[in-house]
């Protein structure tokens, strides 16, 4: 069972804010999610191994070796705000 | 806010710590552990990023070779098993040291598990061994590095913004984490530091990191819980970060216990926190409470297939492994001949690898023991720094010795090529020549000197010649004066003893 405290605790890790209504509208639909993927648990039996990827793949590695990185205009050419050569970014508060 | 301490024999009568040492090092390797960005520390900023390790949409990692091949090894030193299957995490947390707002990590499936590293510690016993159970070895990437503008202190609180470098965003990180390290007593803090000594020992052994702790490629975060003697209840820990000194790992211990004891004491909580280390008073103060597991929401990183050593390349790897170093002060302290003290205070000193390094230059051992125990342990000790990064090399010292052993300088001067070297002045032979402190060997510059030293004190010569070979000291004094302390004072005694008839 979601409830809207587990709700506000995950908006508030993935620092999105929520207004209560919304609050109470997600927990129902988070809680249809997870049921949905129950189902999916049922269905798949015990020789069916758990899987976090399609790809029949493994060991996939690269030499290493340097490769051109970007300028730092280029890298920093997207960022909304820099200074000195570095990302400004806003106000870090509750945490260090 | 400065907070009560218990004294350290008080922490001892009543309670037992029970330690947990979390250490994260950079790799060596040159390009960072899923873009081929270099890994150069140092360089200007943001000139070692790419889409990659920038977090940008659509980009994809890909995994380092020889970054999985150091953690292997790694693990194999440690006597850890190798996994025969394992994948990487994502670590999800909103910070902007990381671009992607994710780290990519290990979680349960850890490269290496199990393992074991013995310490040894000078005990009121004599040398103990204590073993040091490794919990798991795995692998993830480093952060970017913030500067916070603003403010008074430069610190995240009162910052009015941050600056961010993502050059070190990327670069292989090895996370080496202990299993509860009980019944240490109150050697807790000496046993701390050995382990992180000697796992940076064992590391540089191996050639995978410049396991420098003063530039940040090897961070040590010590746990420390306390519980009152005999009751057999593990107490809270907390978790002192960025424990930048070896000698900073044991303040740190001691101080959390002392901390904790005193706590406990009044009858208050420990708070299960992350502390910071002050290296100037000693202290920690609190930073933010610890996130628990769940809230990293971690899940398998769909973005890389899993990781499956082969046996048979694991088996080439640990046929590679260097002696190691507990096995290599056995065998040294054979062939140098020195009692298990000398060994002690070098190791304690974190002198053993540039003594090893100086003596496989040719330089006699007990010579090459006495400068880095000495002299430069001295002057390290006074700049707060560790002995390697104290600007003198083994090749230096190597230099010096021979030098001294040639007749070119008295120990006396070699001190002050020491100092020179260390203060930057360039290599042992630039100091010697721009700071003149050539050995005055010259036999007619000598019997000059000698001369006048027997004509301002005629009475002390007089005696001398006489027979009573005391009175020379004065007028080798004389002597070395007017030469600057730049002649070797046996060579000045045996002309100036023939010049007065002996
Ligand atoms: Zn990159």
């Amino acid at each position: 069972m979601i409830s809207r405290d587990d709700v506000a605790h995950l908006a508030q890790l993935a620092r999105i804010e929520l207004e209560a209504t919304e609050i109470d509208h997600l927990a129902g639909q988070l809680e249809v999610i997870l049921g949905a993927v129950a189902r999916v648990q049922e269905v798949a039996g015990a020789d069916v191994a758990p899987t976090s990827h399609p790809l029949p793949l493994k060991n996939v590695f690269r030499p290493d070796v340097i490769r051109p990185s970007l300028t730092p205009e280029e890298a920093l050419s997207g960022a909304p705000a820099s200074e000195e050569q570095r990302f400004r970014v806003p106000q870090i508060l509750g945490e260090e | 806010m400065s907070e009560a301490m218990l004294d350290y024999e008080d922490v001892i009568a009543k309670y037992e710590p029970t330690l947990g040492l979390e250490v994260h090092v950079e790799l060596n390797t040159n390009s960072k552990m899923f873009c081929g960005c270099a890994t150069v520390f140092g360089a200007e900023p943001n000139t070692q990023v790419c889409p990659v390790c920038l977090g940008m949409p659509g980009s994809l990692p890909f995994v380092n070779e020889r970054a999985i091949e150091s953690t292997i090894l790694i693990g194999l030193a440690l006597n850890c098993e190798i996994a025969k299957w394992c994948r990487f995490a994502r670590k999800n947390y909103f910070y902007p040291d990381m671009p992607k707002n994710f780290q990519i990590s290990q979680y349960d499936e850890p490269i290496c598990f199990n393992g074991y590293l013995d310490v040894e510690v000078e005990t009121d016993e004599g040398m103990q061994t204590f073993r040091v159970e490794i919990e798991r070895v795995h692998m993830e990437e480093d952060t970017g590095k913030s500067l916070h503008m603003g403010g008074a202190t430069g610190r995240i609180h009162g910052a009015d913004y941050s600056l961010l470098d993502y050059n070190r965003a990327g670069i292989p990180l090895v996370e080496i984490v202990t299993k509860m390290i009980p019944g240490t007593e109150k050697y807790a803090p000496l046993v701390a530091k050995a382990y992180v000594a000697e796992l940076r020992d064992i590391l540089r052994s191996l050639g995978v990191s410049d396991v420098k702790m003063e530039q940040g490629s090897l961070r040590c975060d010590a746990n420390v819980s306390l519980s009152p003697r005999g009751s057999g209840i593990l107490g809270t820990r907390s978790e002192t970060k960025n424990v930048n000194s070896l000698r900073s790992v044991e303040r740190a211990i001691r101080s959390e216990m002392q901390r904790h004891a005193a706590r406990l004491d009044d009858g208050l909580k420990v708070v299960q926190e992350t502390r910071h280390f002050h290296e100037d008073s000693g202290i920690t103060t609190s930073g933010r409470s610890k996130e628990t597991a769940e809230d990293y929401r971690y899940f398998p990183e769909p973005d890389l297939v899993p990781i499956a050593p082969d046996p048979a390349w694991v088996e080439e790897l640990r046929a590679t492994l260097p002696e190691r170093p507990s096995v290599v002060r056995a065998r040294l302290q054979k062939e140098w001949n020195i009692a298990d003290k000398e060994m002690a205070s070098m190791v304690n000193a974190g002198v053993l690898a540039v003594v090893i390094e100086t003596v496989a230059l040719g330089a006699d051992s007990t010579k090459a023991r006495s400068w880095w125990v000495g002299e430069i342990a001295r002057q390290a000790n006074e700049r707060g720094v560790e002995v390697i990064d104290v600007g003198i090399t083994p090749a230096d010292v190597a230099r010096i010795v021979e030098l001294v052993s040639t007749g070119d300088l008295t120990d006396k001067l070699a001190r002050q090529v020491v100092d020179g070297v260390i203060a930057g002045e360039g290599r042992p032979d630039d100091v010697v020549a721009t700071r003149g402190l050539k050995v005055v060997s010259d036999d007619g510059a000598l019997l000059l000197a000698i001369a006048a030293a027997i004509a301002s004190d005629a009475a002390a010569a007089e005696k001398v010649r006489g027979g009573n070979l005391n009175a020379a000291g004065a007028l080798i004094g004389l002597v070395m004066k007017a030469t600057q302390g730049q002649a070797d004072a046996a060579k000045v005694r045996e002309l100036l003893l023939k010049e007065l008839g002996h």
